[in-house]
């Protein structure tokens, strides 16, 4: 009896490591520690409805149009510099025939405008969020950031920061293929 | 060259580290003194060897040897020279070469110093404090090489976090490993009395002044840490309970459990299958925080930028010295006979409590640093929670209050048996003390949160209970200057030194207190000329300027402070910005009174619509902060005094027993 006191520390030791274990194999698998997911993954997209940025851009958008087929939405501004960055990939998402819609976030019509027209304007609809309040319902914390939402109107994946050719690649399109099936 | 005799050091340095582990084994085995005698010769060696590797880094460090990866990604040529040093360590690598470079100086210490430990009890020690040391280094050799040339080298160096370039991290680290790794002695000691089969008083004598030191270390790192991120950073807090600081904190309760539980090894030949446990969960607490900052399964402030293979390695020793160490402690400790019994109420029973809440308090941080892992880790990543100073203000608190109300008891119990009513005689001074600071505190800050009054009371009768113990001793006021004097003299320094440890932790709750029950906080835009009110202040935004640093750029503003009776105080805010880097810093400007921070840091700035620019300014007003560091000054300077104790200056002859009254008798020094 005694002896089992003295095997306790060894056995709680044993579960530590193990959960250690898994956690760094994860790690080792892509697992990313800094990131928080999103309250709304597996839920619909919140109700919101945005204006256009200006009559010559394709825009303003709300929650219904996001059904009814895969869609993306993209958080950005003029202001942000990944998003420059990540640019590219979208603008190649889009030509492959991905609706992307764009929350324009804390910005300015004038400075968007020109942005769009410098580095192109791959977005399906653009939708003006001047003070970031859809931002919020969307639990955005901070730009860029990228959702996928299905047929359904259902957000099924968040990705955080600048999209890179791995995070397509590897995270993004098997999402997007999945939705589709 | 300089690098590669570094480089050639440390591969030589693993190899002796491997023999080390085995010869003295065998030889205390085999009761071969020769054998035995050629352990203490290897970990000298060691040490020297590293040493060499560590200068040889330095070296690189020094002269901008941009040749050697490591200085290029942490070092830049415009570097003050006192950061390019501390940049040795501002890294994985080189903070790892740190590491083992300590725990070999640690081992040759007792090479040196410990002439008169048995000699296979010190064999043994220096075995096991080898095995850590091979794992540490194949670790370095295999996975995190700081040698690594580059070819062809590039012109300048990618810089030091600017964050790093503070005079807080050129000694916070150090320090820290000399306490975190200090406690492998404790553990060597424990593992190497687990295969000896013997434990003794004198064993509790021995692992007693190591410990002493990794805990007087640990305290000053951590407290320098502290006083670092709250003057120098500008989070304007000082404790954040961040995974990491938590990584720190739980060795230092385990270790103070440690250190409180070996005395009743030394003095009374008791609790030691406990003491041995609590030896080797100070230092798995100390491993598994280095696995926490470097394998990348957790994201803090003070992680390094990480690689989960290192992660995997880490795991795996922490798997066999840990996993070992409890295997054999499983196996071994069931047959160490317990010494002297005790009634509950007794000195014994005061240090038994002492390690109960000490240990369930470590119990419940550890818990709160774990269960986000947990978490994460059974649901592969889906959810993601934090635990963040709620939870452990809700744990951790209540079960320091009855830590330190039995504090001001516990030394005033005699061993065996004591007797809580002479006791509690004793402390109606204390009593006295607590009720008029309680009363104080109430009429002096009548809108504070309820129970600060209640919390400084707690500090007030610590710090009293503690002196009349102390006073009582040494007869002050009871017995002819001339007799304390004598008294005084003879006291042991170890005694003196549990009296002034304990009156630090008294000054540090006072600050604790008073910092997080009264502090106000401002957060606010100011465009310049403008003014807002925080308790008894007006505060002016007067001017912002932009300068140029040694290797900087900043933003400085200036703030007139002017309180209800128009004294005034100016303060200077900086941001800084550092081009190489392309990071900012905050400068945070700080006024500091003994019972008061005023505390201002300069955020970015924006330009409203109207054209007006705008910054945003924090403004803070920390009550009795200072205290905080203080208290963990004093009790670093009480551990000092308690090391410095005749009888732990090993191989020192016995001398004037007499004036040491009472080693065992009725009026026992305390610790």
């Amino acid at each position: 009896m005694r002896r089992i006191l003295f095997i306790i520390p060894v056995v709680i030791f044993a579960v530590l490591i193990g959960v250690l274990a898994v956690l760094t194999l994860q790690t080792k698998d892509g697992r990313d520690p800094s990131l928080i997911p999103s309250a709304l993954l597996g839920k619909p997209a919140p109700e919101f409805s945005l204006p256009a940025v200006a009559e010559d851009i394709p825009g303003g958008f709300a929650t219904a149009d996001l059904r009814g087929q895969v869609t993306m939405v993209n958080v950005f501004a003029s202001w942000c510099v990944p998003c420059l960055a990540e640019h590219p990939l979208i603008s190649r998402l889009a030509a492959d025939g991905l609706p992307i819609y764009a929350i324009d976030h804390r910005d300015t019509a004038v400075d968007v405008a020109k942005w769009l027209k410098k580095n192109g304007n791959p977005y399906t609809a653009v939708g003006f969020d001047p003070n970031g309040r859809v931002s919020v319902e969307w639990g955005v914390t901070g730009v860029p950031e990228t959702f996928i939402i299905n047929a359904d109107g259902v957000v099924i994946y968040k990705h955080s920061g600048p999209m890179t050719p791995k995070v397509l690649k590897d995270k993004i399109l098997p999402k997007i293929r999945e939705a589709r099936e | 060259m300089i690098a590669e005799i570094g480089q050639f050091a440390l591969v030589l340095a693993l190899i002796i580290a491997g023999v080390q582990v085995v010869v003295p084994m065998v030889g205390a085995a085999r009761g071969d003194g020769t054998l035995m005698a050629f352990g203490s010769r290897m970990a000298v060696a060691q040490a020297v060897l590293l040493i060499l590797a560590f200068a040889a880094l330095t070296h690189g460090f020094v002269v901008s040897d941009f040749s050697l990866a490591l200085v290029f990604q942490n070092s830049h040529s415009l570097k003050p020279m006192l950061y390019k040093v501390s940049g040795v360590w501002g890294n994985h690598e080189g903070s790892m070469l740190m590491w083992v470079l300590i725990l070999a100086v640690y081992g040759a210490a007792v090479a040196v110093f410990g002439r008169n430990l048995p000699p296979t009890l010190k064999a043994r020690v220096l075995s096991v404090q080898a095995m850590i040391g091979v794992a540490f280094l194949a670790f370095i050799v295999f996975t995190s090489n700081p040698f690594l040339r580059l070819n062809p080298a590039p012109p300048d160096g990618t810089g030091l976090n600017p964050l790093l370039q503070d005079p807080g991290l050129a000694f916070h680290p150090p320090l820290l490993y000399l306490g975190y790794v200090g406690f492998s002695m404790a553990f060597s000691f424990a593992v190497a009395a687990l295969i000896e089969g013997r434990i003794d008083a004198a064993w509790g004598r021995w692992v007693r002044p190591w410990t002493l030191a990794a805990w007087v270390f640990l305290t000053g790192g951590i407290a320098l840490g502290s006083w670092w991120a709250y003057y120098e950073l500008g989070w304007g807090g000082w404790w954040f309970w961040d995974p990491v600081e938590n990584a720190s904190f739980m060795p230092w309760l385990f270790g103070t459990a440690l250190l409180h539980s070996s005395i009743v090894v030394e003095k009374r030949d008791s609790l030691k299958s406990w003491t041995i446990l609590l030896a080797i969960l100070t230092f798995s607490m100390s491993l598994l925080g280095t696995f926490l900052v470097r394998s990348g399964v957790l994201t803090s402030v003070h992680t390094f930028a990480s690689d989960p293979a290192r992660g995997i390695f880490i795991l795996m020793i922490l798997l066999v010295t840990v996993g070992g160490a409890l295997s054999l402690f499983a196996w071994r400790a069931p047959t160490i006979r317990g010494g002297g019994l005790f009634a509950p109420v007794s000195r014994e029973g005061a240090l038994v409590l002492n390690n109960m809440l000490l240990t369930l308090a470590s119990a419940t941080v550890l818990l709160g640093t774990l269960y986000p892992l947990i978490l994460d880790a059974a649901s592969s990543g889906a959810s993601r929670v934090s635990v963040g100073p709620p939870y452990f203000n809700a744990t951790f608190a209540p079960i320091m209050v009855p830590l330190v109300a039995a504090m001001a008891i516990g030394p005033l119990l005699a061993w065996k048996r004591g007797n809580l009513r002479a006791a509690a005689r004793k402390l109606m001074l204390a009593a006295a003390a607590a009720i008029a600071a309680i009363a104080a505190t109430f009429i002096a800050v009548p809108d504070g949160p309820a129970l600060a009054p209640f919390a400084i009371g707690l500090a007030a009768w610590i710090a009293t209970g503690t002196l009349v113990e102390w006073s009582a001793r040494i007869k002050l006021f009871a017995a002819p200057a001339a007799e304390s004097w004598r008294r005084l003299t003879g006291l042991p320094r170890a005694a003196s030194g549990m009296t002034l440890a304990h009156l630090g932790l008294a000054i540090m709750i006072a600050g604790i207190t008073g910092a997080s029950a009264w502090r106000s906080e401002l957060i606010t835009t100011l465009a310049v000329g403008e003014t807002a009110q925080v308790k008894n202040y007006a505060l002016t935004l007067q001017a912002v300027e932009n300068g140029r640093g040694p290797n900087y750029n900043f933003e400085r503003g200036t703030f007139l402070l002017t309180d209800r009776n128009g004294a005034t105080i100016v303060m200077y805010p900086e941001r800084r910005f550092f081009p190489v880097a392309g990071q900012s810093t905050t400068e945070a400007a700080i006024k500091t009174t003994l019972m008061a921070d005023l505390y201002a840091v300069l955020g970015t700035s924006r330009t409203t619509p109207e054209g007006t620019e705008q910054w945003t300014v924090r403004f803070f007003i920390n009550p009795m902060v200072p205290w905080i560091w203080l208290g963990a000054l004093v009790m670093v300077g009480g551990g000092l005094l308690s090391l410095s104790d005749r009888r732990h200056r090993v191989g020192a002859p016995r001398r004037k027993q007499q004036h040491a009254p009472g080693v065992s008798g009725a009026p026992a020094p305390a610790e």
